[in-house]
């Protein structure tokens, strides 16, 4: 049952003063997928979330949002960086308010359609509290709210998990696949973490190379959400070996 | 709660010095090791202090106007200018250096053109307080608004937020810790630049009657006004912080976890 494309990004090229970062990407995103990104440190993978939220304008190439041209427009897609960047001198609830804030809404009417998502996502009970109350964890959730607040079409995440300690990210990444079955937000998240793309992802991109390019694409056929016992099994290894060998 | 002890003890001992140096004081100025009249014991300027306090209040009242109206326009002043600068980088590379260099003026030096500039009411000692106070504002809120995460700018240009949106949201409120250590030192500033001007030339207030009493010789009421004066500072930068908890309750949060 394949879903409509949302998201694409037609021969994406970005050079940085003279110098290619990324070349050639073409990629999409169809509707409710998980995409994973993967790569080793420095392909690109962070300049190419940029293009993609509108942060830059690429030197070459086209991205299309549900078919309409958003080249180089910022305030289209949500896109989570790498630091939750949660803002210490505001309350969770005002944090997670903020995208909608920006677009113009009341506070009220934010707070009110913020409240409704809290439980959601796990975070009932901290709307008051400041960021620095929380854990690493939930402050990942309030970004991750935040990130959805923005924009419940698509979402870029870049490194969403990767600062939390192993067993934090164990949970989390079950939170994750369960908020993501009722939500059907649809993400490309990078990660350098391969157990992690492939119990989060539909179907991952690999990148490598300098300038960076997309060298390989994956399907991962399992039915989402996959329980952390999925990493045990062979196929799960499986798929883990084929990566291995396609990032040589 | 070892935290809270540790601060008790601290100050215990602080006041325990304090203490210790009144007592040595009020000895040698007391057994005559010191002649009275060029040391008057601490005894000597509290009863000093009693004696002339209606008096030193209502000079005190003169001073506190002053600096109070000196601080207010410096802050205002201080926040236009830093905005400017930090909106335009033409004013900033403009500005900064005469900045900097109106900190390099020696305040006893400008005071008496001040003086001749705009007579003996209210306006040089205002003057006089908004160039001193004005610095430190101006920089800790320059610094306050580069602060931030160059990240989170990044994320709320990817919201779609305006310059003014994310002046408004992550500047501003980001500069406000900044602004408070500025506004302490500058709360200082302002007594003490209040009192100098009003040395140099003036009707009323602390700097005034400070004259007076050093051409009579009374050295208990100059100890006691000094006093006064330093106790006035305190408790302004007491009020400064004050109204930083207020104004900032995530600081609070941040030390009781």
């Amino acid at each position: 049952m394949e879903q409509p494309v949302i998201l694409k990004a037609e021969h994406i090229t970005h050079r940085y003063e003279k110098n290619p970062i990324i070349e050639d990407i073409c990629l999409h995103l169809n509707q409710g997928e998980i995409v994973g990104l993967l790569g080793v440190s420095g392909v690109g993978k962070t300049t190419l979330f940029h293009v993609l939220s509108g942060l830059l304008t690429p030197t070459k190439g086209r991205i299309f949002l549900a078919g309409e041209d958003i080249t180089g427009k910022a305030g289209h897609i949500s896109y989570m960086l790498q630091k939750d960047l949660l803002l210490p001198y505001a309350t969770v609830l005002d944090n997670i308010c903020m995208p909608r804030r920006m677009k113009g809404m009341k506070k009220k009417e934010a707070r009110r359609e913020a409240e409704a998502l809290l439980e959601e996502f796990g975070l009932e009970g901290c709307q008051g509290k400041y960021p620095s109350q929380l854990s690493g964890g939930m402050r990942q959730r309030a970004a991750l709210l935040r990130t959805y607040l923005f924009s419940g079409q698509v979402a870029l995440l870049d490194e969403p998990f990767s600062a939390l300690d192993a067993i934090t990210k164990g949970e989390i990444h079950q939170w994750y696949l369960n908020v993501m079955e009722n939500i059907r937000l649809s993400t490309i998240f990078i990660t350098h973490d391969i157990d992690e793309a492939i119990l989060l992802s539909d179907r991952i991109y690999m990148m490598s190379g300098k300038p960076g390019r997309i060298t390989a694409e994956l399907t991962i056929n399992k039915p989402r959400p996959r329980g952390q016992e999925y990493m045990l099994t062979g196929e799960f290894l499986e798929y883990k070996k084929k990566i291995l060998e396609l990032l040589k | 709660m070892r935290k809270r002890l540790q601060n008790i003890t601290s100050k215990g001992i602080s006041a325990a010095v304090i203490f210790a140096f009144l007592v040595i004081w009020q000895a040698l100025s007391g057994a005559g090791i010191i002649p009275k009249f060029m040391l008057p014991s601490p005894i000597d300027v509290g009863r000093a202090f009693f004696s002339e306090f209606p008096l030193l209040m209502e000079h005190g009242k003169a001073t506190l106007t002053e600096a109070f109206l000196g601080l207010l326009c410096g802050v205002l002043l201080a926040f236009f200018v830093a905005v400017l600068m930090d909106w335009f980088p033409y004013v900033y590379q403009g500005l900064y250096p005469i900045i900097v260099l109106t900190q390099t003026i020696p305040t006893i030096a400008i005071a008496p053109l001040l003086v001749l500039w705009m007579g003996y009411e209210m306006a040089p000692k205002i003057t006089l307080i908004v160039i001193t106070t004005f610095f430190p504002i101006t920089i800790g809120l320059l610094d306050g608004f580069r602060s931030g995460d160059p990240d989170a700018a990044d994320l709320f240009k990817a919201m779609g937020a305006s310059k003014w949106q994310i002046f408004r949201y992550m500047k501003l409120p980001g500069s406000l810790g900044h602004f408070f250590a500025g506004l302490r030192v500058s709360a200082a500033y302002s007594i003490v630049g209040a009192v100098i001007s009003e040395w140099l030339g003036g009707y009323y207030g602390l700097g005034v009657y400070m004259v007076r009493v050093k051409k009579s010789y009374s050295f208990d009421k100059m100890f006691a006004v000094i006093f006064l004066i330093s106790a006035i500072s305190l408790l302004l930068m007491r009020l400064v912080d004050l109204l930083k908890e207020l104004v900032m309750p995530w600081e609070r949060v941040k030390e009781e976890k």
